[in-house]
């Protein structure tokens, strides 16, 4: 069984999305394969090289700020799951 | 019932002997016909199409110019937000969401005369390459209705692969595009980053998504690429690079071209006999037609996957962090709100969607951030490198789209590695950010596979003039009928 270096609990945890303790078993055997990919980017040499973010020489691409025509209200929260008045309604936050 | 191709029915407007309404009918009706064996659509908008086929017809008897695709019927993914149109992304999370906008590249549509006729299914947020990742249903190869489609952009592939329309819109992060256009015989086309606008279409790994066509002919993806390319205000990646008229690049012979054939990729296909006899085949036609043959190296193509595998997750789960039952899409109320985060997450995304989100948010952990996706970053870049070099020795790659033709639904749906390594000779191009396509080249098993061809950035005419020498001097479209209309009274 190839080594698996995920804590998964923590992981999802960290992204909001709780697992069954079948689905986290599931993903950390089908991981396993996929790691022994991952392993050989380790063996290769990039000190010298710099990371690619994206691919086409764009740089501080920059607009004038100006206020332009935009969804109105009604459009920009008519799929809210839940609404009050004008405003997204949301469970309680603070106690 | 013969669809014709997108330029034969704008031909046939323009001549008066067809309306927009017509054209319109004849693809709704070859959909109807299918539909119960193909399972491509996940919404057909007939009143919507025939409404707008009323409008180009009047606008063209007023005497209008007509745009480049006027009464052409184009289906589009349902990645791409259609303003008032339903749009699921393929998820549950979704499922309800109807946008108050469209995406650029429907409106571009819309503005050139195209006709949308519905909206197809699709791997949940495009992750996959066998359409099974639906959370709705499951696509069928129009080639033989036991096997996929391939995926993500499967519903596309399949009803253009089917002859019901002529073009469709995909999207393509690692291949899925090209992937499904091998699978379902159609020309399928991967712009440069950046040279499509991504604004409407909803996100998956956004250095990487790039939308574009799938059609039964080259010319067709030529024109359609035509429409929708170019820089966009609402999209800051889109390039401000002009966009050319790329019918006009199109040739008939390949005299002059050099093409770079990947040792590596050669390497990896050798071992299967049809495929490597196939696609030696179809580097002699290209050949035959006048292209010089050269030998090119990608030597860091087999770390594709790895690296694909850390960064489009990576982004994904920066990406679907916006789902979490606030303001649009599923809501599971829970006793506070972060029981609703987690609970409308759990129940929200499907299987594949869970995976990424898992690996991606590891791979952007702390501790873990340097050592996994700063790593792949830098791998991204001696891919980016490896293409530069390759295209200092030739004009455009020639090489495989697919390790095999298509498979058997359920044959990879739970192995998710053996599906990931469908995209092995598509993600490379991805990464560098160059154009791509496939284009039919064939069959083994009697199933199509296609030939990709590879061009410099920004250089998709030049890919577009060797897809049609080839496409025209090979026929491989032409020379058989799809499987999904017998017993179904419409052979072509």
């Amino acid at each position: 069984m190839p080594e698996v270096p995920i804590d998964i609990a923590h992981v999802a945890k960290l992204a909001r999305l709780p697992l069954s303790a079948e689905e986290a078993e599931r993903f950390s055997s089908q991981f396993g394969r996929l790691f022994e990919f991952i392993r050989e980017l380790q063996a290769l040499d990039v000190e010298h090289v710099h990371p690619t973010a994206q691919v086409i020489p764009l740089h501080n691409v920059l607009r004038t700020d100006e206020v332009r025509p935009c969804l109105d209200h009604e459009a920009a929260i008519q799929n809210a799951p839940a609404t009050e008045g004008p405003y997204f309604k949301m469970p309680r936050i603070l106690e | 019932m013969t669809m014709n191709t997108g330029h034969e029915i704008r031909e046939a407007i323009a001549r008066g002997e067809v309306s927009a309404v017509e054209a319109t009918e004849t693809a709704l009706a070859a959909i109807a016909a299918t539909e119960r064996r193909l399972q491509a659509y996940l919404q057909v908008t007939p009143e919507r199409a025939l409404a707008r086929a009323k409008e180009i017809d009047a606008a063209i008897a007023r005497g209008q110019d007509l745009g480049l695709l006027a009464g052409v019927p184009v289906a589009v993914k349902d990645l791409f937000c259609t303003q008032g149109v339903r749009t699921t992304a393929g998820s549950k999370i979704l499922e309800n969401f109807v946008p108050p906008y469209s995406a650029t590249v429907v409106r571009r549509l819309e503005a050139q005369g195209a006709i949308i006729v519905g909206k197809t299914n699709m791997d949940e947020f495009a992750m996959g390459s066998s359409c099974e990742n639906s959370a709705f249903k499951a696509t069928r190869n129009p080639w033989s209705t036991e096997d996929v489609p391939g995926g993500s952009s499967g519903g596309s592939a399949a009803t253009v692969g089917a002859r019901c329309v002529p073009i469709a819109l995909g999207t393509d992060t690692g291949g899925s595009i090209r992937e499904p256009a091998s699978f379902c015989g159609v020309v399928g086309v991967k712009p440069t980053y950046g040279r499509v606008s991504r604004y409407g279409i909803v996100a998956f790994a956004s250095s990487l998504d790039q939308a574009g066509p799938m059609t039964v002919d080259v010319r067709d993806s030529a024109d359609a690429l035509e429409a929708i390319a170019g820089f966009d205000p609402m999209d800051s990646t889109s390039a401000n690079v002009d966009v050319p008229h790329y019918a006009a690049q199109l040739r008939n012979d390949l005299k002059g071209i050099r093409v770079g054939i990947v040792s590596e990729f050669e390497e990896s296909i050798a071992p299967d006999a049809a495929m490597h006899a196939l696609y030696k085949r179809a580097y002699e036609d290209l050949r035959a037609l006048g292209a010089e043959l050269v030998d090119v190296s990608l030597p860091h193509s087999k770390y594709g996957l790895a690296t694909y595998y850390l960064i489009a997750p990576a982004e994904a789960s920066s990406n679907l962090a916006r789902y979490d039952g606030a303001r649009y899409g599923l809501r599971v109320d829970g006793p506070d709100v972060f029981s609703m985060f987690d609970e409308t997450r759990a129940a929200g995304f499907g299987p594949e969607v869970k995976r990424r989100i898992i690996l991606g948010t590891y791979a952007l952990s702390s501790g873990y951030y340097d050592a996994y996706y700063v790593r792949a970053q830098k791998v991204r870049t001696l891919m980016k490198k490896d293409f530069d070099e390759a295209f200092a020795r030739c004009d455009v790659i020639a090489c495989p789209a697919v390790s095999c033709p298509p498979f058997q639904l359920g044959a990879k749906s739970q192995d998710p590695v053996a599906m990931y390594l469908m995209d092995f000779f598509t993600i490379p191009m991805s990464l560098a950010g160059v154009p791509a396509m496939s284009v039919p080249a064939g069959y083994v098993d009697d199933l199509p596979v296609g030939l990709q061809l590879v061009a410099p950035a920004f250089e998709e005419g030049r890919m577009f003039g060797v897809a049609h020498a080839y496409e025209q001097a090979t026929r491989h479209a032409w020379a058989r009928t799809p499987i999904v209309y017998a017993g179904d009274g419409h052979a072509a």
